[in-house]
């Protein structure tokens, strides 16, 4: 129950009251302020709402309806995406697209439009969502999907919850033989090599995924991992032997982060010179090969009290090399660093939402412990940068970014605010939107 | 599997017990006053593996409706032989306090309608020769309290009835649990502010589903409210008197 109603990244706290939401029968409370929260998997402000209501929509947690004929599921928009792995995967379903976790809600899932491993080829999370309602703080019901109300379902998917509370979707689910991946790792020497093997590995294999060596200079930068799979056939995994289900826990919140120079270049080093890291025909279990964080309950108490920034942008493919080098020079530079580096192409489907993040090109995600102004100076800079060949930052990382830039990242905002319940609001869309002269 | 019939079935221990009922593939039978809230518990249940699930409408404070309720749930889960009653309000003390008519209202709902339900179910199971009911009393039955004795002497009327029923039953092969729980986050307890005490629903039901297989008679829970009561029970009254608790 710790540290209910914070985000993920634990930034100091909001002054934010929590209240239930028993029934998706139920109507909305009678406050000015509110905001759906659902697992609080969202790094930054986009889930908090300082002086309002958070509304805990976790709590509208069942199942409605499952095809196993079909793959349509039908479900309250605060069951997690384990749940519905769990219910669906022993009929032969899986999700769509996943996150990096499994522990997010439907409606955090739409409402940030999450993309996954299979970008380039399966789009982001909305582009599979049939149809959903939406709750408004007026008592009304608004069914939408591409057909019905079309208008919401395109404000609504990637939407940050302000739209209204999304209290029941259903999801078309994608057909696998069973848990098993099958695919490769190798290593690449830099941001080039990085571009060819994701080119050149898009057309067979439906995820793909790098991982970035941040502790790299000089003619190591941009060195890393390349990892690729598809789902196995039944025949493929047949002697495989599940996982544990077992995870661990970070039991406590260090005094300072456990994150500084020295634990990351050592860990970098010797996770890209580890033994595994160069696999042929591997099986993954689908856990440890979509979710390798979710084994370690709580990690993100890892970096201290002071919690942490997730920095993601996209990029424009014509330029990506060039500048996705300059951040990495940055960052090592930097010595503020970073424990993940994640490096993926995204592909040209296209998201539904007006605020959706995912966009054709690259996107790089690492984190950074909290060091004050020094690390805000730094993301200031990535931002400069994003800017100048016309990216995006992710609004469910960020804790930080000016109102300047999230207008120039996302244009249609505008145009998105006519969506917005009066009655619904977010640190996060207070901060971006309500500027002088903005 | 067992046929269980669950009283209260929209609260959230009811509903989270119900889920570990599901997982085990028991037939259930719901009661609850919400006919939509009912159906969409229903609807879960069945997908989490319940071999059966049917609903009830009720309200827990229509006493002379529960022969006919015993009836209905026996006839629809062919038989009956498992039963969780965990209807209940949260009493407002100050103004049950204030209102001789309120506070009998909250003994008809937390305290009378339990024990016809108990002795409708008792007699049915000493017939058959087994059975379990198992009863969401609380801690607050233990010693009573400025802040809540209307709440809680109702609960302890639950908690003294049980225990005499689980006496005269327990040679008859049928199995009673007083369940007593402590801070629960759920929404009866939303507006209260949450510490280091409060267990989730799911982590209670998971002690209740347990102590009814295991014929456990009087269960606190999570544990460590077992020692916290023998505390609070043991403070002499000329010491008691004088507390804010």
């Amino acid at each position: 129950m710790a540290a209910a109603g914070s985000s993920w990244g634990r930034l100091p706290g909001a002054a934010q009251r929590l209240l239930p939401i028993a029934s998706r029968h139920d109507r909305l409370p009678d406050e000015p302020a509110m905001l759906p929260f659902g697992n609080g998997r969202s790094y930054g402000d986009s889930c908090q709402n300082d002086g309002g209501v958070l509304l805990k929509a976790r709590m509208l947690d069942r199942y409605i309806s499952f095809d196993p004929a079909s793959g349509v599921i039908d479900l309250e928009a605060g069951v997690l995406l384990s749940e519905i792995i769990d219910l669906a995967l022993p009929s032969g379903w899986f999700l769509p697209v996943t996150p990096g976790t499994r522990f997010v809600t439907v409606g955090g899932a739409i409402a940030n439009d999450v993309h996954g491993k299979n970008h380039h080829r399966a789009g982001s999370f909305g582009n599979h969502v049939l149809d959903f309602e939406l709750l408004r703080s007026d008592g009304s019901v608004r069914r939408c999907s591409p057909t019905e109300n079309s208008d919401w379902f395109d404000a609504t998917i990637g939407g940050l919850g302000l739209t209204g509370l999304i209290r029941r979707a259903r999801v078309q689910l994608k057909r696998v033989a069973g848990p098993w991946l099958i695919g490769d790792s190798r290593r690449f020497a830099n941001l080039r090599e990085f571009f060819a093997i994701a080119t050149e590995s898009e057309a067979d294999w439906e995820y793909t995924v790098a991982w970035i060596d941040c502790s790299g200079t000089g003619r190591r930068l941009g060195r890393g991992i390349f990892i690729r799979g598809n789902h196995a056939s039944a025949q493929a995994a047949v002697d495989a032997r599940p996982p544990g289900n077992g995870s661990l826990r970070m039991p406590f919140t260090p005094p300072v982060s456990a994150i500084n120079g020295l634990s990351l270049t050592a860990f970098n080093k010797l996770y890209y010179h580890r033994p595994g890291a160069v696999a042929t025909d591997a099986l993954w279990h689908y856990r440890p090969f979509f979710y390798p964080l979710d084994s370690i309950h709580e990690w993100n108490r890892m970096y201290g009290p002071d919690g942490f920034y997730q920095y993601q942008c996209a990029v424009p493919e014509a330029g990506a090399e060039a500048v996705l080098e300059e951040m990495l020079r940055r960052i090592g530079e930097s010595g503020l660093g970073s424990f993940l580096l994640v490096l993926k192409t995204f592909g040209t489907v296209a998201s539904r939402g007006l605020l959706s993040f995912p966009r054709p090109g690259a996107t790089l995600a690492l984190d950074f412990p909290n060091r004050g102004a020094r690390t805000l100076a730094l993301l200031e800079a990535l931002d400069d940068l994003t800017r100048s060949v016309g990216g995006a930052v992710y609004p469910a990382k960020d804790a930080r970014m000016s109102a300047a830039a999230f207008q120039h990242y996302f244009p249609r905002w505008r145009d998105f605010s006519r969506f917005v319940d009066p009655k619904f609001t977010s640190s996060f869309w207070r901060r971006v939107t309500e500027t002088p002269n903005a | 599997m067992r046929r269980i019939l669950i009283m209260g079935a929209t609260s959230a221990i009811a509903e989270a017990s119900a889920r570990e009922f599901a997982a085990l593939g028991d037939a259930l039978f719901l009661v609850g006053r919400n006919a939509d809230r009912l159906g969409a518990i229903a609807d879960d249940l069945r997908l989490r593996g319940a071999a059966q699930v049917d609903t009830y409408v009720m309200d827990a404070r229509e006493l002379a409706g529960y022969p006919q309720l015993v009836d209905e749930a026996t006839r629809r889960l062919g038989g009956l032989d498992t039963a969780l009653i965990a209807h209940g309000t949260l009493t407002d003390q100050p103004a049950a306090a204030a209102s001789s008519e309120l506070m009998l209202e909250e003994f008809r709902i937390n305290a009378l309608s339990h024990m016809v339900l108990c002795t409708e179910l008792g007699n049915r199971f000493e017939a058959q020769g087994r059975g379990c009911i198992a009863v969401i009393s609380s801690v607050a039955g233990d010693r009573g309290r400025q802040s809540n004795y209307v709440y809680g002497s109702a609960k302890a009327a639950v908690t003294a009835f049980t225990s005499g029923l689980r006496q005269r039953l327990h040679p008859k092969g049928v199995h009673v649990l007083t369940i007593k729980p402590g801070f629960v986050d759920t929404p009866m307890t939303a507006s209260f502010k949450k510490g280091a005490l409060w267990a989730t629903p799911s982590a209670v039901a998971k002690s209740i589903v347990k102590a009814m297989q295991r014929g456990t008679p009087v269960l606190y829970t999570p544990w460590f409210w077992w020692g916290i009561m023998q505390i609070i029970k043991n403070v002499p009254e000329v010491i008691f008197r004088k507390l804010k608790l």
